[in-house]
């Protein structure tokens, strides 16, 4: 005898449900699929490439009517299950039809949370759910303008898919970085670089207000301090609430979700329930590994067989190209935690790790996610790292053996790593062109084009050549600092953001300074590096700044000083010309020289005047035009509207802006 | 005979720093080492007369401000491959002060 089940929902998990079912017991049931949207199981993580133009619909199908047909599987596409009598033990469909059951599956997924804003009812105000949310998105083009509400997963990949059609999309989310249930906020910036550099535009702490519409339909998005974003089509993707509806009106112990127990069964015997729709543990569910987890259970409690849902450690990663990022576990700062963290600035690289316990409880990467499965290991199995721990943030590559040893990891790339990001260049690439013949860097570079553009991968390229040629490659030293050490800037920024070097003792210890401490060279660069990375915790040391940043002058061949008040952009008043006049004669200033950065050079002061100058200067309103800065020193203007004959903007006025916003930052400007 | 006398207290020159005693003869630099050595010498470059004591202090040497001479604190030579000497004076740090050689620096020939 045939047992009827009926299952209410063709989603992700009752697909895998389903699958697992039949395989295992190809005639023992009698199954009637209900799903209320109008087409069967199909991967609704991948509507995202669909939306993206990387995937069709048909690609991302599950199941073909044919596999339905062969399982015997009744399709009631398109149809809502409008009740259930659990006392009768039956279902009303849509339509009226009573249908009797022996068990019951329930896979409703969830419904998006709508922010009741004012306009939220407007037509062209979407979520991102289904095939018909993704066609919407799909029929925009680059005429049009979209808002994205929230800057999730979701949110994320729904903006990207649009940019990639040529969409002009605007994400607004409310909380200060991107994805910060998943990202810390250093990867929560480097994701909103490479949105921005994708032509999304991202506002962050961003407060919707209302939905404008005119004749019924979505024209913009009021934001709470006045902006108004103008958009054809309005996408919010701010979260989901388990479907629960007909559960609850059924009787069933519903929570936020379902109650199911390890089984997943509901509180009735002949009930159960898979998916985003269920509570489990005080748990609601948002990924699919998880539900593939519950499907099978499901199942198996179907057939009679003992089998519990556990829930396990989650990773989430984006889809989206370009944005390697993966996070994993829990990584909030805490007491007893501890962060191991690698940034790369040049290849955008940051990675982070949380230990608690001698083991990795969090870790979330971005740019560079190779490694995750590795680290996504180390979490759920609660690996013990006390061992590796130096080394650890390196990843696998560097495990035993072989510690730092960067050929090791290029050794372990695959072909189709990526090696020059500015040409788009794999590793295999690179070793077809030395297999072709091309022997040196220079070689490569003029065959493949790496590292022919920023040269931040030159080293890379050089250790694939290292690596493929072996002892025919000699790999040339790069240039070190000075001789204190061996490690060039490069590497010592590196050691000195993932060791968290904070202070120029911890730096010459922990690279080896070979000299008690550095020299004329070195000094100045990591007081600059050290103020650059850690501005709230590293102080400034005048004794390692050159004289001229010291005395706010520059230094002259006799040993006195020249000394250039800031002319905001080339601007400025009698009162200030006087000041001037007066310090030059007050001080005995032996030249009085106009610059080509448009400003008066006072040179050939003493040093120990520099004090009183620099006093009667600030008094008139003057300050330092920083002659000296290796930073923004002036701003060169031509009048502008305001007098030339033929100035079509206020260029003065811009040079001063510019020079006000820039200035001061002592920041190399390379 | 020395004839120390105070000059100023140690913490009044910053660590790796420098600062000048006015003589009738010409400037001196007075310099503290990173390890609170104290060093004098004449604050003036033998290569074209550099002002030392603006130069950055590392170690038991200082490099000039004008063209990077690098010039021992202790022997006033200047290191690797530049030649040249500067003269050096005696001093020393007695409870927190620094005291400098009076007699030697009265008798000292004109640079
Ligand atoms: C665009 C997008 C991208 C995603 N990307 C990822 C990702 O990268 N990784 C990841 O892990 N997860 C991702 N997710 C989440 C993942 O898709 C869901 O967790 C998963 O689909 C939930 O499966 P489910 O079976 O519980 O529900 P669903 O797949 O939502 O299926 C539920 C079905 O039940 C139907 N239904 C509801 N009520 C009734 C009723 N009364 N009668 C009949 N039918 C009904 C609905 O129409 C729906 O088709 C993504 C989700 C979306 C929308
Ligand atoms: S004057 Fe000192 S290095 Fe030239």
């Amino acid at each position: 005898m045939k047992q009827n089940l009926i299952i209410i929902g063709a989603g992700m998990a009752t697909g895998r449900a389903l699958e697992t079912l039949l395989d295992a017991d190809p005639d023992g049931w009698n199954v009637t699929l209900f799903n209320a949207e109008p087409r069967g199981n199909y991967n609704r993580i991948m509507l995202s490439p669909v939306l993206a133009g990387d995937k069709t619909y048909a690609e991302i199908e599950t199941h073909s009517t044919q596999w339905y047909a062969q399982n015997g599987v009744t399709c009631r596409f398109g149809e809502k299950v409008a009740a259930i009598d659990r006392a009768a033990k039956t279902v009303t469909a849509q339509n009226g039809d009573v249908l009797r059951y022996d068990k019951l599956m329930l896979g409703t997924g969830s419904t998006p949370f709508m922010i009741p804003l004012p306009g939220h009812d407007l037509e062209g105000v979407i979520a991102y759910r289904d095939l018909e949310d993704t066609q919407r998105m799909m029929d925009l083009g680059p005429q049009n303008k979209c808002v994205v509400i929230g800057g999730g997963l979701l949110g994320l990949e729904a903006a990207a898919g649009m940019a990639a059609r040529g969409v002009d999309v605007t994400v607004v989310h409310i909380m200060g970085h991107l994805m910060e249930r998943q990202l810390d906020e250093a990867a929560g910036y480097l994701l909103r670089r490479a949105l921005v550099d994708k032509g999304i535009t991202v506002k962050c702490s961003a407060n919707s207000k209302e939905i404008l519409g005119v004749d019924g339909h979505v024209r913009a998005l009021l934001l709470d301090d006045g902006t108004e974003l103008p958009c054809d089509l309005l996408v919010m993707a701010v979260g989901i609430r388990p479907n629960v509806t007909l559960a609850q009106e059924a009787g069933l112990a519903v929570g936020r979700g379902i109650h199911v127990d390890d089984q997943m069964v509901t509180s009735d015997a002949d009930v159960l329930a898979v998916g985003e729709c269920v509570e489990h543990n005080g748990a609601v569910f948002g990924l699919v590994a998880p539900l593939y987890d519950q499907a099978k259970v499901a199942a198996r409690t179907l057939l009679g067989e003992a089998d519990a849902f556990k829930q396990k450690e989650l990773s989430t990663k984006l889809k989206v190209t370009g944005c390697d990022l993966f996070s994993a576990g829990d990584f909030a700062d805490g007491e007893g935690r501890e962060d191991i963290v690698f940034r790369d600035p040049a290849r955008g690289v940051y990675r982070r790790l949380v230990i608690e316990n001698s083991a990795i409880i969090g870790a979330v990467m971005y740019g560079d996610t190779g490694d995750s499965n590795w680290f996504f290991g180390l979490i759920r199995d609660k690996t013990d790292i006390t061992d590796m721990r130096d080394t650890l943030i390196f990843g696998p590559a560097y495990q035993g053996g072989t510690p730092q040893d960067p050929l090791a990891a290029v050794a372990a790339l695959p072909r189709d790593a990526e090696i020059c990001g500015c040409n788009g260049i794999c590793k295999g690439q690179i070793e077809d062109a030395i297999a072709a013949g091309a022997g040196d860097l220079a070689a490569i570079k003029a065959t493949t084009k790496a590292s022919a553009s920023c040269g931040t991968c030159t080293g890379l390229v050089e250790q694939v050549l290292a690596v493929t040629l072996g002892d025919d490659f000699v790999l040339p030293a790069a240039a070190s600092i000075c001789a204190c050490t061996d490690m060039t800037h490069e590497d010592v920024r590196r050691m000195i953001k993932s060791q968290k070097l904070m202070s120029m003792p911890a730096v010459w210890q922990e690279c080896g300074w070979k000299t008690s401490c550095g020299c004329h060279v070195c000094r100045p660069a990591l007081n600059f590096y050290l103020l650059a990375d850690w501005p709230l915790d590293y102080a400034d040391d005048p004794q390692s700044r050159f004289i001229n940043e010291r005395k706010h002058a520059n230094i002259q061949k006799d040993g006195t000083f020249s000394v250039v008040p800031r002319m905001w952009g080339g601007i400025t008043t009698p009162d200030e010309l006087r000041a001037i006049a007066d310090a030059a004669d007050k001080f005995a200033v032996p030249t009085v020289k106009v610059t080509g950065g448009q400003r008066i050079d006072l040179l050939g002061v003493k040093g120990e005047d520099l004090p009183a100058i620099w006093a009667d200067l600030n008094a008139a309103g003057m300050v330092s035009g920083h002659a000296y800065s290796k930073g923004l020193r002036t701003v060169k203007t031509c009048v502008g509207t305001d007098h030339c004959r033929f100035g079509t903007q206020d260029s003065t006025g811009l040079g001063i802006k510019l020079e006000k916003t820039l200035w001061g930052h002592g920041r190399h400007i390379s | 005979m020395s004839d120390w006398i105070d000059i100023a207290a140690l913490s009044d020159i910053p660590r790796r720093g420098a600062r000048v005693v006015k003589t009738h003869l010409g400037c001196v630099a007075v310099f503290r080492t990173g390890a609170d050595d104290v060093f004098a010498l004449n604050n003036a470059c033998p290569h074209k007369g550099g002002p030392l004591s603006e130069g950055i202090v590392h170690g038991n040497a200082v490099t000039c401000p004008l063209h990077n001479w690098v010039i021992s604190l202790e022997t006033g030579q200047a290191q690797g491959a530049d030649e040249g000497q500067v003269a050096t004076y005696p001093a020393q740090v007695k409870e927190g002060r620094i005291l400098l050689d009076k007699s030697v620096l009265v008798s000292r020939t004109p640079a």
